[in-house]
């Protein structure tokens, strides 16, 4: 029997893409500069299921990438012809929520936005909130340790993961951490989260809930120059106080909000706009942390400040920030949505260069991102059928990076490497402490079949004597 | 040449330290900077000597079988305090005592509060990955970490994260040192995020029966307060007649006031506000007291099922010397137990899908039963894998597996 119909034989006929036609349908995620038409796909639908498509895929010596939704912006969950695509979003119920512990039991394929509408009744939330939330899955989101606007308040997904159940490349499975979150052994976990899927395959993920915040206030600040909004959000985070989300658009992303059906009020003349949210239980409290921050924003040269007075007005706002994306993909045939982490305090300095280097090379650069975090993402508009423009593109990020690093800061907070950061990693990591990795890598993948060619650049390890 | 003067002539004589032993004692060697722990270390590799990896060595006792004693006391600077950006840079030898000052000089704030005497170094309290009350509102000491810098069982110098809020550049290598034990290397720096120092902090008490103070700690849970710390304390520990329950407030002074008028609506005014000093000595005595016995543990079970655990470790080992966490789950325990017992108390723990993890014990102990026992099903080559990985001569006398 061939391996299209032996995995079928395990997930259903139905379940196996093997025509060139449905392939290609996987040949991307959400980097648009990269295309791998996957040798075979399997959608298995149980973790039984996907034990058994491993041991399959090991007996027979073949790659196998684990994809979730596909929103992934680092070409993360792209397979070459000699691989298979193992897609789990099948495997998407959420076994159990124990509102007492405030713990939910998941399959990874439970979309990112569904956990929380599932915990509300229970006045609890699922914390991290990628911008994609509504199709991303949580599978995804350990995988690449997503993060979100609220993470700065409440951490990103590493700090929500309490126990995995991971099927390793040779289809053992390990149970790893523990129902309450204590590890078990060496934080297994912990390691595990954020290793794009080169470690194995997420197959039961225990997370934790938060309690849904009695009491919320968002605020729109608008700022004459990036500059000054820039200085605004050091200001706060030097204060003391921790906003629930502390989210920074720059003009041309307003404006791409704007003329969007996405719309959400935004001055379309500021050079930049703060949203601020504080959240807690207790109002008062709240309301004391919001009048402190008014006031640094007046201080560091906000026009106005705009308190949603309404659940509606303050959904519409946040709509605008979590669709900006989309609105912006509508500027050019094509998006590149970067990614890069800075000290807070050298924000105003760093997007002043971006600037510049977006107006020498002739390119629009839009920016939306986690300013609280100092979570950058420069966004550059292009056409990639133009290879002139292409290399444009790649030369404008590269200096990007290049600047973030030089400021203290490292190539990607949230989206993770996979391939299309693997040549930046040098500028971060030595030879010494990329080639740990790679072994770290081979230690629960020694035949490096999972996800091959991804994260850790081989080229430059260095030899690890052994 | 005498392994003390080899050891001299590598590093310097005053990276040899006196030490109060015979000459069969091992000689302690305190390396000044990263590239002398990594020359050290490649030199044991090359050698085959067998090294201890110490702090200020007033937690873990410093009795591990080895060649040589490897002490961090000495990398104590600290390079960068950001302020502004809440983060800041140390190296692993640094005592807490002095650093919190440093910190508190520039308005930042480390929010950890370990088991142990002030002095005990940072690096310790990550390698053995403890954390005290505060992990109720600020999470355990892996939440506080932005990247470490560590040191190989053969001489090599790894990083890993860095120093800013978000990073997801390569794999999360930081996670695995905390709570490694040093079996994967030698935390050499720390690069930290901070929160700015609390406005306000207050620290309110309920003494009662057991039974009755995990009740009020979970109708507190309830009503959503979120407080800093929310500690149930046994007598002893808390030198009071009773079993103590400790909520802390921190932040902003509205913060406070609010959440300490819900304390009151939630318990309908039982606690009694410490004052700024009675709270500082409260909750050093918790922690130093928890360093006077010869053996510390903790357990991590579920969010509100404490109680449970607590009748256990009362029937086996005993309840006098406990500090638990009822809103995260954590138990820590000291007191003086032997191998059957642990290895009978992991048996029963297990079954409940609860860990237990050996913080401190005499080498006889740990190295008997392990800091972690025995691991689930197919954990055991994984962890094998990375001890391998990271002290390919088996350098690092650690004891981090046993036979119970
Ligand atoms: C419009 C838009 C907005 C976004 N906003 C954010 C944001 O705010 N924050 C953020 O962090 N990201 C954001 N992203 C990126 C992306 O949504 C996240 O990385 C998300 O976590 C990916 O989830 P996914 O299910 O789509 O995973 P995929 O893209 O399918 O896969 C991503 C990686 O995870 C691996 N993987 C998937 N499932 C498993 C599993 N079960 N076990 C092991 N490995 C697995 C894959 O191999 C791959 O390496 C955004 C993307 C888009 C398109």
């Amino acid at each position: 029997m061939n391996l299209a119909g032996a995995l079928a034989a395990i997930v259903g006929t139905r379940h196996v893409r093997a025509a060139r036609a449905e392939r290609v349908t996987y040949a991307m995620d959400g980097l648009p500069t990269h295309r791998w038409v996957p040798g075979i796909v399997a959608l298995p639908g149980t973790r039984d299921e996907v034990v058994a498509v491993v041991r399959l895929l090991a007996a027979a010596g073949v790659p196998f990438v684990p994809r979730g939704a596909g929103t992934g912006l680092s070409g993360g969950a792209l397979a070459g012809e000699g691989a298979v695509l193992v897609v789990l979003t099948r495997l998407n119920r959420i076994l159990t929520i124990d509102p007492r512990a405030r713990i939910a039991v998941v399959e990874p394929g439970v979309v990112n936005a569904r956990l929380s509408n599932a915990a509300a009744p229970y006045g609890l939330q699922y914390a991290p909130d990628p911008s994609s939330q509504t199709a991303c899955t949580i599978g995804g989101n350990v995988a690449e340790n997503a993060g979100g606007p609220h993470c700065l308040k409440y951490g990103v997904t590493s700090n929500h993961i309490l126990a995995l159940e991971v099927v390793l490349a040779d289809g053992r499975v390990v149970r790893l951490g523990s129902p309450g979150g204590e590890p078990w052994g060496p934080d297994l976990v912990g390691l595990f989260v954020g290793s794009e899927g080169n470690f194995g395959v997420a197959t039961r993920i225990s997370v934790r809930l938060t309690p849904v915040p009695a009491a919320v206030r968002t605020l729109l600040a608008d700022f004459p120059t990036l500059r000054a909004a820039g200085e605004a959000v050091s200001a706060i985070i030097a204060s003391g106080i921790v906003p629930a989300a502390l989210e920074m658009m720059d003009q041309s992303c307003i404006r791409a909000v704007e003329d969007s059906v996405y719309a959400a009020g935004y001055p379309r003349d500021a050079a930049a706009v703060l949203l601020v949210e504080l959240d807690g239980r207790a109002e008062t409290a709240v309301a004391a942390e919001t009048a402190s921050v008014e006031a640094i924003l007046a201080r560091h040269g906000a026009r106005s400040v705009r308190s949603a007075a309404t659940a509606r007005e303050r959904e519409r706002l946040w709509q605008g920030r979590k669709k900006a994306f989309g609105a912006m993909g509508r500027l050019s045939r094509d998006l590149v949505v970067q990614d890069a982490v800075v000290p807070r305090s050298t924000l105003p300095d760093v997007l002043e260069t971006i600037g510049r280097i977006a107006a020498e090379h002739g390119l629009l650069v839009s920016n939306v991102f986690h300013a609280g975090d100092g979570n950058l993402h420069p966004n550059i508009s292009f056409d990639g059928t133009d290879p002139e423009m292409k290399a444009r593109v790649e030369q404008a990020s590269a200096e990007i990076m290049a600047t973030c690093i030089a400021a203290g800061g490292t190539i990607t907070g949230e989206h993770g490497v996979g391939i299309d950061k693997l040549r930046y990693m040098p500028l971060v990591f030595d030879g010494d402490s990329l080639a740990a990795m790679y072994a770290v890598r081979r230690v629960f993948d020694p035949a490096e079949r999972v996800n091959p060619g991804k994260v850790v650049p081989l080229h430059a390890c260095r030899e690890w004597v052994r | 040449m005498s392994l003390r003067d080899r050891l001299r002539a590598l590093l310097g004589r005053d990276a040899v330290l006196e030490t109060t032993g015979g000459p069969d004692e091992a000689p302690r060697v305190a390396p000044a900077s990263p590239d002398a722990v990594a020359l050290l270390l490649g030199t044991a590799h090359e050698e085959g000597w067998r090294v201890r990896i110490e702090g200020a060595g007033t937690w873990m006792s410093t009795d591990a079988p080895a060649d040589l004693a490897l002490t961090t006391r000495r990398l104590d600077r600290v390079p960068s305090i950001a302020p502004q950006d809440l983060t800041a840079t140390t190296e692993a030898g640094i005592g807490c005592d002095l650093l919190r000052q440093q910190l508190a000089d520039r308005g930042a704030w480390l929010a950890v509060d370990p088991p142990g005497l002030a002095g005990r170094t940072l690096g310790s309290i990550v390698a053995t990955g403890t954390s005290g009350p505060l992990r109720q509102g600020f999470g355990p000491i892996r939440d506080h970490l932005l990247g470490v810098t560590f040191v190989t069982g053969d001489g090599r110098i790894i990083q890993s994260g860095g120093r800013v809020m978000k990073n997801v550049a390569g794999y999360d290598l930081t996670r695995l040192q905390a709570g490694g034990f040093g079996a994967f290397g030698v935390i050499v720096l720390v690069h930290l995020r901070l929160r700015a120092l609390p406005r306000a902090d207050t620290t309110f008490l309920l003494e009662g029966g057991r039974e009755d103070l995990t009740q009020v700690a979970e109708d507190i849970r309830a009503t959503g307060l979120e407080p800093a710390a929310l500690e149930l304390v046994s007598p002893a520990l808390a030198r009071r007649e009773r079993w103590v329950l400790a909520v802390r407030l921190a932040g902003s002074a509205a913060l406070v006031a609010a959440d300490e008028a819900g304390l009151r609506a939630a318990t309908r005014g039982r606690f009694t506000p410490l004052r700024a000093e009675e709270a500082h000595a409260f909750w050093m005595r918790a922690a130093e007291g928890l360093a006077t016995r010869p053996v510390a543990f903790r357990i991590g079970g579920l969010p509100e099922g404490g109680d449970e655990l607590l009748d256990l470790l009362q029937h086996q080992v005993g309840d006098e010397w406990i500090s638990a966490s009822p809103g995260v789950g954590v138990i820590r325990w000291a007191g003086d137990t032997t191998p059957g017992r642990l290895r009978h108390l992991r048996r029963a723990l297990a079954e409940k899908e609860v860990p237990l993890t050996l913080e401190r014990a005499p080498w006889t102990l740990r190295g008997a039963v392990g800091h972690f026992g025995q691991y689930r099903e197919n954990v055991s080559p994984l962890v094998a894998g990375l001890r391998r990985t990271f002290d390919p001569g088996e350098h690092f006398v650690v004891a981090i597996e046993g036979d119970g």
